[in-house]
């Protein structure tokens, strides 16, 4: 899977707890993020998971093609209040193709550089 | 939130109880049907910026052969996670939820969700582990179609983090 980019601003976290339902103020309230000892407003790991998914599903060619996937969690992705924000890269390898015809995937999701997911696995069925 | 009490030269202090893993294996009644509206999978779809037609198109979904727009992988997350409140407020349990942070999320599919889906929880506690002072709680919700078909499954794995 080709290496991709996600811009993720202040904006898209307000979307994304709409459209979710997770209102955890550490997601839009830099107050209260600073307050529970981060350094800011992050993003929701489950934003993360799902643009890591939305790149692997375009990858597959199916939107039922993911039968396995799952993340761990493993640092802030902090978003700055400003135009920018901040800048997620998705990258994938091929570990397996089985037998069954499903694709194993060893996923490496980083923002600055430092990993933000650790054990990032999906099993697709590639069309 | 379980505490213990006691006084230390004239302070109050409290210490936080492990939880209590005589909660592993436990599960919870199912949950009140949730109806995936079409608008709701667009809405999810758009926030994550997952343009492909069959999340936005009914007729475009039809014709890959759904029943009608497709929901992301990741979308159970918004009716998994709402159902899984019975095990993070269940005061028996005793999780101090100011202090919970997603560790670990899984999914296992049947199918995906689409449009249209009357979609039931139910949910288990799968694991409670003490360690470095956080605990670890991983709940595991079974989600089905109100007839009984298996949809998908989502692990959470919560880390309650410790004082200090």
């Amino acid at each position: 899977m080709e290496p991709q980019r996600f811009r993720v601003t202040r904006a898209d976290l307000v979307r994304y707890a709409g459209a979710s339902g997770d209102f955890n103020p550490i997601h839009w309230n830099d107050r209260f993020a600073r307050e529970v000892g981060l350094p800011g407003v992050i993003a929701h790991g489950m934003l993360t998971m799902a643009l890591v998914g939305r790149a692997v599903t375009h990858w597959a060619g199916a939107p039922d093609a993911v039968v396995e996937y799952g993340v761990r969690f493993t640092r802030p992705v902090v978003v700055p209040d400003d135009d920018d924000g901040t800048v997620i890269e998705v990258s994938a390898v091929v570990k397996e193709v089985t037998g069954e015809g499903l694709t194993r995937l060893d996923i490496t999701a980083t923002c600055g550089g430092e990993k933000i997911l650790a054990q990032a696995r999906a099993v697709v069925r590639k069309s | 939130m379980p505490v213990t009490r006691g006084r230390v030269a004239g302070t109050m202090y409290f210490r936080r109880m492990p939880l209590d893993p005589s909660f592993v294996g436990r599960s919870y009644p199912p949950t009140a049907p949730y109806l995936v509206g079409r608008e709701k999978i667009r809405e999810f779809a758009a926030a994550i910026g997952a343009l492909d037609a069959a999340h936005h198109d009914p007729e475009a979904a039809r014709a890959a052969g759904y029943p009608d727009v497709v929901a992301p992988p990741t979308f159970p997350i918004v009716v998994t996670m709402a159902a899984s409140r019975q095990i993070v407020e269940d005061p028996a349990l005793g999780i101090d939820y100011s202090r919970v942070v997603h560790g670990d999320q899984r999914f296992s599919y049947t199918r995906p969700v689409v449009a249209g889906d009357e979609l039931v929880c139910v949910n288990t506690v799968d694991e409670i582990t003490t360690r470095g002072g956080h605990d670890f709680v991983t709940t595991r919700t079974e989600v089905r179609t109100a007839g009984g078909e298996p949809v998908v499954t989502a692990w959470s794995r919560l880390v309650v983090r410790g004082e200090g």
